[in-house]
């Protein structure tokens, strides 16, 4: 929630909102493509599930608090919220996780708190640890990356709609998934390995990080700079974000290599480069002065760092966000911008001259 | 007779302790994962809510001012006390599983609240009929939040029942999913959140669905008729 505005220019470009979450869908196609291609079609479906039941939850809420429909569909950032969602999802999620996920977010986690621009959290991701928390075992169980030709398009979406707890489709599931690269380091460092022979697993036989997933994370990087480059999300975030997250996992690795992922890993790995550029820069969630966002994205890299490597989950990209988010409106008070003319406040928020 | 009808209207709906005092919350948030922590629960605290009015009530032209607190506090203190003792002789498991929070009763705020608030104020019979309705009102947003948790959270509605009716409820248990994984996040503490914030919110829905229908009762032509017409026929 934003309290104070950005500095100016003000003038209002081409872009409205419509426009905008259009072009953050569309830098999504990177990622989304590296995902289809090394993990089947499941994160395909996820997408559409959830943007079907974004659009229907959108004008339910809508509805009720007797807005216009039409025109706040038309902003698509429900979609948007939809596909970053189902973009983190695990890719052969039975289909009632997107349903549940999606419909937490737009309910509570948007239209509780006043709809778009109101919200205090990130909704894709209060959706994502509202399914994290609430069902651990199905949120976990990632493919391994062995690309597209696994399964066909037909049989992932049997594999989908079909009952997820019928043996028969569980044992399917059981028997393809397997752990992510954050998970597999995670669990033998509790096995007291150490980093170097874990990086021979088959999950980390990838040219630089783990196998699929640093395609993945540099298809968003691509999209990521795209929307950089459009001028529709702001740089400092994610390079704050980036940069501390690997100047710790390089100051830590320095200490102790056979204990610390490598910077690399880091961040070729999981949701970071999701996170970095579409998720933490969400103009409605994000800090909004220079400063802020500095400070903003230096701590969700820090608290990644931190959860990652000391925490009880795997990946913490999504909690760290969540947990910034309540920082920002602080954030925000603090680094408010001095206007022009004005001399600066010996305390407080500097507003008005004393 | 309109005061009794009074009090127990404030106890179930108009001053309802969970919904509209917010108070208590500790005990509610923690223990209604299931219906039958709920009405264990409740039931204590109805118990001891009773208890305490009725004595408090009864010594209250013996109590200085200065220190009441402290006196109705050692009443209350007494009462969970008994309490407790009672559910640790027969319901034994039903006692281990609520475990502090039945000592934690007498932190209970809607407890001092009533004490402080009716009881010293007001005679025997209407101080024991509030204790009652406070306490049953306090106990059905107990059971409602214990069914929605213990529902969504287990897939299951009236498990262990037998902890407190005994063997006959043995088979109560209703399993509505089948192959439920259950959502765990509403059986953890924050579903209990949600689950109060859910009700609140519905509860003030039906109180402004009420009021307008209770002003379009109180004006003697319907609203939509004051307007009077002064252009073409009159017919």
């Amino acid at each position: 929630m934003a309290l104070i505005n950005a500095s100016s220019p003000h003038i209002a470009g081409k872009n409205d909102t419509g426009q905008m979450m259009l072009q953050v869908l569309l830098a999504t196609l990177p990622g989304l493509l590296a995902l289809t291609l090394y993990f089947g079609w499941g994160s395909l479906i996820n997408c559409l599930i959830a943007a079907i039941v974004a659009i229907g939850c959108e004008s339910l809420a809508l509805r009720l608090r007797k807005r216009p429909v039409i025109f706040f569909i038309n902003d698509n950032s429900a979609i948007v919220t939809a596909v970053l969602l189902g973009l983190a999802l695990p890719p052969l999620s039975p289909w009632w996780l997107p349903v549940i996920g999606t419909a937490f977010a737009i309910l509570v986690g948007k239209h509780l708190y006043g709809g778009l621009g109101n919200n205090i959290f990130n909704p894709a991701m209060l959706g994502y640890a509202f399914l994290l928390i609430s069902f651990p075992v199905q949120m976990t169980a990632w493919l391994p990356a062995d690309g597209i030709m696994q399964m066909s398009f037909i049989e992932t979406l049997t594999l989908i709609f079909n009952n997820h707890l019928d043996p028969a489709s569980v044992a399917i599931v059981d028997g393809l998934s397997g752990a992510t690269p954050l998970d597999t380091l995670k669990t033998d460092l509790g096995l007291s390995k150490t980093v170097p022979m874990i990086y021979e697993l088959p999950v980390f036989q990838g040219f630089l990080a783990g196998k699929g997933w640093e395609w993945v994370n540099i298809g968003f990087l691509i999209g990521g700079l795209y929307l950089v480059y459009q001028g529709i999300i702001h740089w400092q975030i994610p390079l704050a974000l980036l940069l501390t997250l690997a100047t710790w996992a390089f100051l830590f690795m320095g200490y102790d290599s056979d204990r610390y992922g490598s910077p690399i890993f880091h961040l070729l790995s999981g949701g970071t480069m999701l996170g970095a550029f579409f998720i933490a820069t969400d103009p409605v969630t994000a800090a909004t002065s220079a400063i802020g966002r500095w400070i903003y994205g230096a701590f969700i890299g820090l608290t990644i760092w931190i959860i990652r490597s000391f925490g009880g989950y795997p990946d913490a990209v999504a909690f760290a966000i969540l947990l910034m988010n309540l920082a920002v409106p602080t954030i925000d008070y603090y680094t408010q911008p001095r206007s022009y003319g004005h001399k600066e406040a010996k305390f407080g928020r500097g507003k008005r001259e004393r | 007779m309109s005061d009794y009808s009074n009090i127990i209207k404030d106890g179930l709906w108009n001053k309802n302790v969970a919904t509209v005092q917010v108070l208590g919350l500790c005990p509610l948030l923690a223990v209604t994962g299931s219906v039958v922590n709920a009405i264990g629960l409740g039931l204590a605290t109805t118990a001891v809510l009773l208890g305490s009015n009725t004595v408090v009530s009864l010594i209250r032209g013996g109590v200085n001012d200065a220190i009441r607190l402290p006196v109705f506090v050692m009443v209350i203190a007494a009462l969970t006390t008994c309490t407790e003792f009672i559910m640790q002789a027969y319901t034994f498991e039903l006692y281990q599983i609520l475990g502090i929070f039945i000592p934690l009763i007498v932190t209970n705020c809607c407890i001092l609240g009533r004490a402080d608030g009716f009881a010293r104020k007001n005679p025997v019979l209407p101080s024991i009929l509030d204790g009652l309705v406070m306490g049953l009102g306090f106990m059905i947003v107990l059971i409602l939040l214990g069914a929605f948790r213990e529902m969504l959270g287990q897939g299951t509605l009236f498990s262990n029942m037998d902890l407190i009716f005994g063997s006959a409820a043995e088979n109560w248990s209703i399993k509505i999913f089948d192959n439920f994984p259950g959502i765990l996040f509403l059986a953890l503490p924050p579903g209990a959140f949600f689950g109060l914030g859910l009700i609140i919110a519905i509860k003030n829905i039906i109180d402004d669905k009420m009021d307008e229908i209770k002003e379009q009762k109180a004006s003697p032509v319907g609203i939509r008729s004051k307007r009077v017409r002064v252009t073409g026929h009159i017919t």
